[in-house]
This record gives C-alpha cells, structure tokens and sequence, in this order.
C-alpha cells in the first residue's frame, strides 16, 4: 500500500514537521496522525514564540499610549494588518477588521451592513452547502426584516447548481453569501462567476474564506467580491483572532457593529463621532496576541510558498482519494471536479461516529459528524460523514496509516 | 484497552439488528425525542404505559453502533417492567458506565455489555441517549431531550 512520498522540490514536509512541536506525541500508544485540520490546524513554532514573546516582552494595551511598551505592541498589532492585507492582495491595511473568527465577521456584516439596508421582500442568497455560520445570521436577519432567504442547491457530485443559482438571481436579490472551499465537501466554488453574476443584478458578495484560505491563494480584487472573511486558528495561527475583509467604501458606509473604547474618535453624551475605519469595528481592547500570532503565521506560510503547499495538500489528496477505495463499503461524500484538503466519507454499516473512535484508538484524529452543515446533510441523507481533512505537514504515511485505521474498523464491525 | 471490550459482539449484533426498531407500538401513550447534538444522533422512544407498568416499548431514529445497542437493549429490558423498576435499572447503568459507584454487573444482566464504554469518556452520552429519552417519556415531558 505504501508507496515512497514524492518529494516535491521546494517543499520538504519532513522538516516542516519538525516545525510542530504539537505533532511529535503519541496517541493510545501510536503517533498521532492528525486529520482534523478543518476544524483547527496546529501551530508552527513561530507562532508559538510570536504570542510567547509579545506576553513575554511587549504586552500592553494598543492605541493608546504613549510608553515604549504600548508603542511596540501597536506597531506589531498593527504589521499583524499589514501581513494579512498583503496575504488576500487588499488594496490596503485599512480593508482590513480583526474579529474573533469567520463567525463573527458574517454577523458584522450582517448587522452592519445588509441589515439597515434590506427590506421587506428583499431576497439573501445562501448555497445548500453553507457551514451553519453562514445560515443563521442570515436566517436571524430574515427574520427581523421580513427578507427571505434563497438557497443554491447543490448537485449530487458536490457542486454549486450554477444553473439553478442563475435563476434565483433577480431584482429582489440583494446579498449573496456563500462558501468559497466547503467544510464538509472540500469543493471549490467557481468564486468569481458568482461574484460576476450577483454584481449583474446588483447584489452585493461576502464569502467565507475559512477553509479557503489555508489552502488557496486568495486574491480579494482579482475575485471581485465584496466581503471575505476567514479565521487565524485554521490557517496555523491561534484560535480567538480572525479577519473581515471588505471593500474601503462599504466599510465607511457601515455602521459600528459594538460601541465602546478604542472605536470612537470623540463622546459626549450629546453625541459621538466614530474612528476611522478599520477601528470603527474594533471596539475593546482586541486580541492583540492572536493578531500578532495571525501576522507570525502568515510569515510561517509565505516562507513556505503557498504554492508549495497548496501543490503538496493536492498531492496528499488524490493520494487519499485513490487509497481508501480499497475499504470495502467506503463511499466519499464530495467528488467535485475542484477540490482542496477535504475527504468526507461514510463507510456501510459504520456509523462515523464509531469510525471515530476506532480511528482515534490508533492514534488517528479525524471529524465525525455533521460538520456544522447539517441542511448539507439532509441534501445526502447521511446523518453524518467521517472527514480527513488535510494540513501542509501531513503526509502520504499518515493517509496508509488513515487507510490502515479504516480498514481495522471494517474488521472488527464485520467480525 | 482492546476496542473489542467496546464494540462486544452483543453490541455488534443490536446495531445489525435492532430489537423493536423501527416501531410505534399500538396504544403508545407515552413518547419522547432526544438528541445528541454532539453526532446528530437522534431517537424517539415509544411507550406503552398501563398504571405503573411498561406493557410495550419500540424506538426509532438512527445512531451510532453504542446508541443503537443500548436502545435496542434497553427495550428487551424494560418491557414489562415496572416505571420504578426502569427508573432504577437506568441509575444503575448510568453509575456503571460514569464509574460513580461500584455497581454488581449481575444487577444488571445483558446491559453489562455496555460496561466498555465507562473507558470512552466521548461515548458515554451515547450509551445513554435512549435512557434518558426513555426517562422524559416515562414524565411526559413533550419538549426534546437533549444530551449536551
């Protein structure tokens, strides 16, 4: 079954993984194979030592102080924007608001924006394969406005039904919000058509770029959308920190998402004026570690190439794809022509549940369950799927060892 | 711990063929939903209840091989049984499978094939989705049971 890895030239997973403390333990007694990358990735040293070090010798409030400490932790908060700016090719820091994660950067938007500006009768686009972050917002906004929501289907491989989102497009749409890499599919959605044909009838676009953006180069201006948004912790920085993206003219159009410190310029109790943007939607003191993890991340990824990565986590996947058709049963969820870093799949008489904990049992983590999209589900009529989900440190003997795991599993169910 | 102390093959043999599933017994008075949000497991528990006994019970829904078996499990065990009796089966399960008290497996019979889960923390919800669905039918309480 083991077939010697190819080493790809500028990529050198075996050092990489030297880069990750956190994989080097066993787990019940084998090496953890960590699969589980959809849900957190781990985290390379230099992130580790950028949060260590900014607790360790800068930490101190941002913005607003004049003391050395605080100067410092403004500059690195701040070149925290700057690397991520240049990470989705905005046109510039300013573009960029830190938030805790994806989820709280469509809720933003969803208040701040679309909410003041929809009506009655108004449609909001969603597709059928959306994480449940990017259902329940709208449904909340739905709710509250009388809009109603309109949802892409999904075709049976795993695809957006361009046709079908074609005709649900029309005068009333308003915003469309969709996944840019599905969570529980892998599939890569075609980004700039739906981009294209949603500004056609002038509707506006927010993706969510959580499992897009460790694996893809994303270009916000070259897709054309008007919102992206993705989380640090899934893209090997720390939990808690995330990013909205948006074009600089909706943002200043936008109203404060929190009040507080840090997004005013002035208060009276007559009257406020808010912060430039991005600070207008930072109201707190922010995360600054996570940030400055973030920005150590980035740089973590850029050493690496992207390219280089996306080109590995490619590799990595067909090699999967081809390996566990060799488990009697096995059936994958997701065969998208385009895909990155996700095998959802379900064996016969298995439930995955139990797929994860026989594979847990040798040391190998996976997700089992609904993935957060439960309506995606239903479209299968699965009531969960087992998911491998790949990082730029996983490797072709982790997916035998996968396949190793699976093929136990079958044994013992069937004994 | 050999992964054969969980999945025993009495356990095997409830997933593969789940004893009175999937059924609505005739005269059902008593029934309740419950959910682990967790794995999306779901099952609904159907009750016949005449004065203090359980003349008929049947499930449905779907789940994992563990809540699947104690389903089915539970159904053979309690048929018959008094509601006190049920009641008090299910404690005994529950501290066998949290380890909160030593429980004589002879107390309680074939369900001391579940006694394997008390070493899979993440499962013991499993185990006892359907008992405790059981327990809200049992009160008759209409809103869904959840694990979390």
């Amino acid at each position: 079954m083991s077939q010697p890895a190819t080493r790809l030239n500028s990529f050198d997973v075996t050092r990489v993984r030297e880069d990750f403390p956190i994989l080097h333990q066993t787990v019940h007694g084998h090496p953890l194979v960590y699969l589980d990358n959809g849900a957190t990735s781990h985290k390379p040293r230099a992130v580790i030592d950028a949060v260590s070090h900014y607790y360790s010798a800068d930490n101190s409030n941002v913005h607003r102080g004049v003391h050395a400490l605080s100067e410092r932790a403004t500059v690195a908060y701040e070149g925290a924007r700057g690397k991520v700016a240049r990470l989705v090719n905005a046109g510039s820091s300013r573009e960029v608001v830190f938030v805790r994660g994806t989820t709280e950067a469509i809720n933003l938007v969803a208040a701040s924006h679309v909410r003041p500006r929809i009506t009655e009768g108004d449609e909001i686009v969603v597709s059928h394969m959306e994480h449940h972050s990017n259902i329940v917002p709208w449904q909340l906004l739905c709710k509250a406005t009388g809009a109603r929501l309109r949802v892409i289907p999904v075709t049976d491989a795993g695809e957006l039904d361009m046709d079908a989102y074609a005709d649900l497009l029309g005068p009333r749409t308003r915003f469309v919000s969709v996944v840019h890499v599905s969570n529980a599919l892998g599939t890569i959605n075609p980004v700039r058509r739906i981009v294209e044909m949603a500004h056609a009838v002038g509707a506006q676009v927010m993706l969510d770029g959580a499992q897009a953006a460790p694996h893809l180069t994303v270009d916000v201006q070259a897709i054309g959308c008007d919102f992206y948004a993705f989380s640090g912790h899934k893209i090997y920085g720390p939990t808690g920190i995330g990013v909205l993206w948006a074009r600089p003219e909706l943002l200043s159009g936008m109203e404060p998402y929190q009040g507080g410190g840090e997004m005013i310029r002035a208060v009276s109790f007559e009257e406020t004026t808010y912060a430039e943007v991005p600070h207008k939607f930072e109201a707190g003191t922010p995360n600054i570690a996570g940030a400055i993890g973030l920005g150590a991340a980035i740089d973590y990824l850029d050493a690496l190439g992207l390219e280089a990565v996306a080109a590995h986590e490619d590799d990595l996947l067909r090699y999967a794809t081809e390996a566990v058709s060799q488990v009697p049963g096995l059936r994958i969820h997701g065969n998208a022509r385009d895909k990155a870093g996700i095998l959802s799949f379900v064996v016969d008489g298995i439930h995955a549940h139990d797929i994860g904990t026989i594979l847990d049992r040798r040391g190998v983590a996976v997700r089992a369950g609904h993935h957060c999209a439960m309506p995606l589900m239903q479209r299968f009529s699965v009531a969960a799927t087992a998911r491998a989900s790949f990082a730029l440190y996983n490797t072709r003997e982790e997916v035998d060892a996968l396949v190793g795991a699976l093929l136990h599993a079958r044994e013992l169910f069937d004994r | 711990m050999d992964l054969r102390d969980l999945y025993e093959e009495i356990i095997l043999d409830h997933n593969r063929n789940p004893r009175n599933y999937p059924r609505h017994p005739d005269g059902t008075n008593r029934r309740a939903e419950g959910h682990n949000p967790l794995c999306g497991d779901q099952v609904t528990v159907n009750l016949v209840v005449d004065g203090d006994r359980i003349v008929d019970v049947g499930f449905e829904g779907n789940g994992c091989a563990i809540s699947t078996a104690s389903a089915s499990l539970m159904t053979e065990a309690v048929k018959g049984m008094s509601v006190a009796d049920a009641e008090a089966l299910f404690e005994r399960l529950h501290a066998l499978l949290t380890d909160e008290h030593p429980v004589d497996p002879e107390t309680i019979g074939k369900l001391s094939v579940l006694g394997g889960v008390k070493d899979y923390p993440m499962r013991v919800k499993c185990a006892t989705l359907a008992w405790h669905t059981l327990h809200a039918a049992l009160a008759n309480a209409g809103d869904p049971v959840t694990t979390e």
